[in-house]
């Protein structure tokens, strides 16, 4: 079969094409090496908690080609497989620790969402007049606690908790929690109740709901991804959580963090299980970052576009 | 900047809610009767800690219950004293008590105890000492040093802009993949920063076998040190910082971008400004508003810079790489000196207020639409 070419690619469209294949290919390189970037460290965590001392010291990198995956670094965690049935100590204060966290995370991300979402909706439909202070100033007192550096109220919280017995309990960094994050749900949630018009809840009240009647059964429904996402946000930045951990506990309420941090002991590093122990504590946020990642970036772009 | 501005428009809802005298009445007596028992006890209490008799108590918690149960009466008694207003005010009283009681007193306590000499291992206790501490910070160069490095930290912000307004303009261009690259992009910032520290600062950054050393190695660095000298421990700090957060800055970034409307890139395509042009002329500006929220954040978030720092370097070499934070965090871990302590950081938040409300200020007018 014969072609005839009716459509000719002059060359101004070839150079056009070229130059489209050029950018493809800067585009997709660029992309690819920050994709590395940003993977490779979870990479060699998850690949040194297989490793044995030798192969850590020459640090290899690919299982199977470099080194034989060993279960070393999890045995002194206590979760390989063969250790897995039996006793252990190590075991036992990882899930201690581990439950603190989630206990601790989980109830202070609760509570600022409780309590961020009702301020938020208040704020964003009444007017309050209190002294001076109206509504933006009231709104401006929430958020300005962001700038609040954690340090400032640190050493006042140590003397405090000691005072009051609350040092090295989970009530106590609860509460400290919930406050650190409040302000950034606050920020989330005014964004949401005011994209929901108003006319609903007039309607609702006109049916015979109460104030609060209407907030519960019909606004927050509606407001529920944004809250999500902001227990999501204020989840991730209380498991995280290092500085106040550190100082607020000892022996009982320590976190995740507290325990990854205090593990350089005396004869050097113990590379495998630091990595094992490391890469168990990211690892519940690794998960909710790929399942959940389009509540996380709605939760960061609330407030950034107007 | 949109931080303060109030929006959505206010609910108006007309009500009539009848208080009988009888009800407003026990409202009444509900909240200064719990005032009375939060004042009875807390003066009790005075009264054991200055000696002057014992009631028994080991600690504070009988004060702090009062308070509680003030506080849940004082919720209480606004419905039953003012009715519909009331049950408005319950929107955000608690909030507010919970924040009040757990910012201005520890602030006021602060300032108290950033006056006194005290250091928790001693066995003298509390003792006013004036400004001694103001004295003795003003001779400090650890503490110089570290607010010094906290510019230099600051500063590196501009770069992580840069860097994340490219990947931002990367990921809302047509790719594909586009989620797997997004979720990829996100994760550091997941990752705790204890663990970042450990698995890049300790790990990665081993000279003997980490990986980025070696890698180091091969692209002809005789001896990879990544926190040998002073700027270069201060450089690999930033830029394991800005590893984390870089994500933060590109999400806002992108849901700016997302939100530009397609036919004003296209109108000024067609006027001739693609490409470059295009960028600085039409995209840029009309991404200042977020770009300004963007960095205002980040500077927040970067002043209480400390997790890595702690875990990493602990200040070291010499203070090159302390922040604020880390170099109070270590004067109590090491010296217990809570007065010395509370001091700097009051100080500290005094340079951060004034450098805050200077910076919204001039944001404010920079990113004003210049029509």
């Amino acid at each position: 079969m014969t072609e005839t070419a009716i459509f000719r690619d002059s060359a101004a469209d070839r150079t056009f094409r070229a130059g489209w294949w050029t950018r493809r290919v800067a585009v997709y390189g660029a992309l690819t090496i920050w994709a590395i970037i940003c993977l490779f460290p979870i990479y060699w965590t998850i690949t040194t908690s297989f490793k044995e001392a030798p192969n850590v010291m020459q640090g290899n990198l690919i299982p199977w080609v470099d080194f034989q995956p060993s279960w070393k670094g999890w045995r002194a965690l206590g979760l390989s497989p063969d250790t897995i049935g039996e006793m252990s100590t190590p075991r036992l204060e990882f899930l201690k620790r581990f439950g603190n966290s989630v206990i601790i995370s989980v109830t202070s991300s609760l509570l600022a969402v409780i309590l961020g979402a009702c301020t938020a909706y208040g704020l964003s439909r009444f007017s309050y007049r209190w002294g001076w202070m109206k509504n933006g100033d009231i709104s401006f007192f929430f958020l300005s606690q962001l700038i609040l550096p954690p340090v400032v109220l640190a050493l006042p919280f140590l003397v405090l908790y000691r005072e009051l017995d609350l040092h090295d309990t989970r009530i106590g960094l609860i509460a400290i929690y919930t406050l650190s994050v409040l302000p950034i749900v606050i920020w989330i949630m005014r964004d949401q109740f005011a994209a929901i018009p108003t006319e609903l809840e007039e309607a609702a009240m006109v049916d015979g709901l109460s104030v609060w009647g209407a907030f519960i059964t019909i606004i927050l429904p509606i407001a529920l991804p944004g809250m999500v996402a902001a227990f999501i946000l204020s989840l991730v930045l209380t498991w995280n959580e290092y500085f106040f951990a550190a100082l607020l506990t000892s022996t009982h309420a320590n976190t995740l963090p507290v325990m990854v941090a205090s593990q350089t002991g005396s004869q050097g590093i113990s590379w495998w299980s630091m990595a094992a122990l490391s890469f168990a504590a990211i690892l519940p946020l690794i998960v909710i970052g790929v399942l959940l990642e389009r509540f996380i970036i709605k939760g960061m772009a609330a407030g950034a576009v107007k | 900047m949109s931080v303060m501005a109030t929006t959505g428009d206010l609910l108006h809802v007309v009500t009539t809610t009848d208080i009988s005298p009888a009800r407003r009445t026990t409202g009444r007596i509900l909240i200064w009767g719990s005032a009375a028992l939060l004042a009875a006890v807390a003066s009790a209490q005075v009264a054991q800690a200055l000696g002057w008799r014992d009631f028994g108590a080991t600690n504070w918690r009988p004060t702090l219950y009062a308070y509680c149960t003030w506080a849940v009466a004082l919720c209480w008694g606004q419905v039953l004293t003012r009715g519909e207003q009331g049950k408005r005010a319950l929107f955000i009283l608690p909030a507010i008590l919970f924040v009040v009681s757990l910012t201005v007193f520890p602030l006021l306590f602060g300032l108290l105890i950033a006056f006194s000499d005290w250091n928790l291992s001693s066995p003298d206790g509390r003792q006013f000492n004036g400004t001694a501490n103001l004295v003795q910070m003003w001779s400090d160069p650890y503490y110089w040093n570290a607010l010094r490095n906290m510019v230099w930290y600051c500063l590196a912000i501009i770069v992580e802009y840069g860097v994340a307004f490219g990947l931002a303009l990367l990921l809302n261009s047509q790719i594909r993949a586009r989620k797997f690259f997004r979720v990829a992009f996100l994760l550091p910032l997941m990752l705790s920063p204890v663990a970042v520290s450990w698995m890049i600062g300790k790990s990665m950054l081993e000279n003997r076998f980490g990986p980025l050393a070696n890698l180091g190695r091969l692209l002809g660095w005789d001896n990879p040190s990544f926190f040998g000298s002073d700027w270069m421990a201060r450089l690999t700090i930033m830029l394991m910082d800005a590893w984390t957060f870089i994500p933060f800055m590109m999400i806002m970034l992108l849901a700016g971008l997302q939100a530009i409307p397609r036919d004003v890139q296209e109108a000024a395509k067609v006027d001739g400004a693609g490409g470059w042009r295009g960028f600085w002329e039409v995209t840029f500006p009309l991404m200042l508003p977020v770009s300004v929220t963007a960095i205002l954040i980040r500077i927040i978030f970067k002043l209480k810079l400390a997790d890595i720092i702690i875990n990493v370097t602990s200040g070291g070499p010499g203070g090159a790489t302390d922040s604020v934070t880390s170099f109070i965090f270590r004067e109590y871990r090491d010296r217990s000196n809570v007065g010395y302590g509370t001091m700097l950081a009051m100080c500290y938040l005094v340079l951060i207020i004034i450098f805050m409300t200077a910076l919204m200020k001039l944001a404010d007018r920079f990113a004003r639409p210049q029509t």
